[in-house]
C-alpha cells in the first residue's frame, strides 16, 4: 500500500483578487413607485452591486442616451450591465421600454429583467419573446437578485474563468492524479 | 439598566409579534428587516415613511375621482391608485391593507360606487391604524437603543 502523493494544486483564485477582482455590475433600476424604488435599490446594493435608479422608462431612454434628443457624446463609456424595469408604468410601459433596448445597437445586449406584482401567462411570454432576460414577480426577493447577479458574473467574467480553467487543465497534466492513484492501489 | 433593557426588549418582542399574529404584517416585512444592517439603520423607517407618504397621496386621487360632484365616476383611475397602493403595500408586508386594496380592486371592475367608498373608508383606516402601530414599535426600539441596549431579531415562527 504506496502512500499517494496528491500534487499540490496551484494556489488559484480563492482569492480572486490577486487577478484583479472584477467590476461590480452596474444595474439601471426603472419603477415609478417611490416604495419599490428604494426597495430595489437596496437589494441591489446589498448584492454588491452599483446602482442608477430612475423612476420612468422616458428617463432610462434618457440616462442610455436613447431620448428623443439624441445624445451622441459620452455614452460609448457608459457600461450598463443589467436594466431591470417595472412592466407597468405610466407613458410608456416596462415592455415598450424593453422593445427600444432590443432596437437599440448600442445597448441590446445588455439584459432586461421585467418585473411585475401580477402573475400573467400571456404577459410573461410577451416579454420573454421580446428579449427580456427573466421575469420576476414582486416583491422581488433577495435570491432572485442575487440569481441574477451571478449568472451574469459568470458571462462578463468569461475571460477570468477561461484562464482559470486553463491553469486547473495544465496543473492536471503536469500531476497526473488519476494514474497515481491507479498505481497505489495493490 | 440591565433589567430595563431586559423588560424594554420583551415588550418589543412581544409587541412584534402581535403585529404579525394580528395580520399587520406579513413576511415581506421581515424581509425588509433583514436588510437593514448598520451600515442602512433606518432603512426600514425609510421604507415605511415613503409607503405612508403613497397612502396619502393615492388615497387622496381615489377620492377625487369617486367624487361624484365633479362628474360621473371613472372607475378606471380609482383602480389605476388602487392597483399602484397594492403594490406598495405588498412590497413593505402591509397585509391588512393589501387585502383591503385586492377588495378595492374588485369593487372598481364591478363598478360598484357603494363598495368603492366603504373600502375608501377602510383603507383611509387601515394605514392610519398600522402607522400609529408601527410609530409605537419604532418608538421600543429608540428606548432600547437609548438605554444602552440593542434591539433583538424577533423570529416570528
Amino acid at each position: 500500500m504506496a502512500e499517494v502523493l496528491l500534487p499540490r494544486k496551484m494556489e488559484i483564485a480563492n482569492d480572486p483578487s490577486k487577478f484583479g477582482s472584477p467590476d461590480p455590475l452596474h444595474v439601471l433600476a426603472v419603477d415609478d413607485s417611490h416604495v419599490d424604488r428604494k426597495f430595489i435599490e437596496r437589494l441591489l446594493r446589498v448584492s454588491s452591486c452599483k446602482v442608477t435608479v430612475v423612476d420612468s422608462a422616458t428617463r432610462a431612454l434618457q440616462y442610455l442616451g436613447l431620448g428623443v434628443e439624441e445624445k451622441s457624446v459620452g455614452f460609448e463609456d457608459l457600461k450598463v450591465n443589467l436594466i431591470m424595469t417595472d412592466y407597468s408604468m405610466p407613458g410608456m410601459t416596462g415592455y415598450e421600454l424593453l422593445k427600444k433596448i432590443k432596437e437599440s445597437s448600442a445597448f441590446r445586449q445588455v439584459p432586461v429583467v421585467i418585473m411585475s406584482s401580477e402573475n400573467i401567462l400571456p404577459r410573461i411570454d410577451r416579454c420573454l419573446e421580446e428579449g427580456a432576460e427573466d421575469f420576476l414577480l414582486k416583491p422581488v426577493k433577495l435570491s432572485d437578485v442575487k440569481r441574477l447577479r451571478d449568472s451574469l458574473m459568470k458571462v462578463e467574467d468569461l475571460s477570468f474563468t477561461k484562464s482559470i480553467q486553463k491553469r486547473e487543465l495544465e496543473t492536471e497534466n503536469a500531476y497526473p492524479v488519476h494514474s497515481q492513484l491507479k498505481r497505489a492501489k495493490i | 439598566m440591565d433589567a430595563l433593557i431586559a423588560q424594554l426588549q420583551r415588550q418589543f418582542r412581544d409587541y412584534t409579534i402581535s403585529l404579525y399574529q394580528q395580520g399587520f404584517l406579513d413576511d415581506q416585512f421581515t424581509e425588509l428587516k433583514k436588510l437593514q444592517d448598520d451600515g442602512s439603520p433606518d432603512f426600514v423607517a425609510e421604507v415605511l415613511t415613503l409607503f405612508f407618504e403613497d397612502c396619502v397621496k393615492l388615497i387622496s386621487n381615489m377620492a377625487r375621482a369617486l367624487d361624484k360632484t365633479t362628474g360621473a365616476v371613472d372607475f378606471s383611475q380609482v383602480g389605476a391608485s388602487v392597483h399602484q397602493l397594492k403594490g406598495s403595500s405588498s412590497s413593505v408586508g402591509a397585509k391588512r391593507v393589501k387585502a383591503l386594496c385586492v377588495s378595492f380592486k374588485e369593487y372598481c371592475e364591478a363598478k360598484n360606487y357603494e363598495g368603492c367608498v366603504r373600502c375608501l373608508q377602510q383603507v383611509d383606516i387601515e394605514y392610519k391604524a398600522l402607522k400609529t402601530k408601527l410609530q409605537d414599535m419604532f418608538n421600543l426600539e429608540k428606548q432600547i437603543i437609548q438605554a444602552g441596549g440593542i434591539v433583538p431579531q424577533v423570529d416570528i415562527n
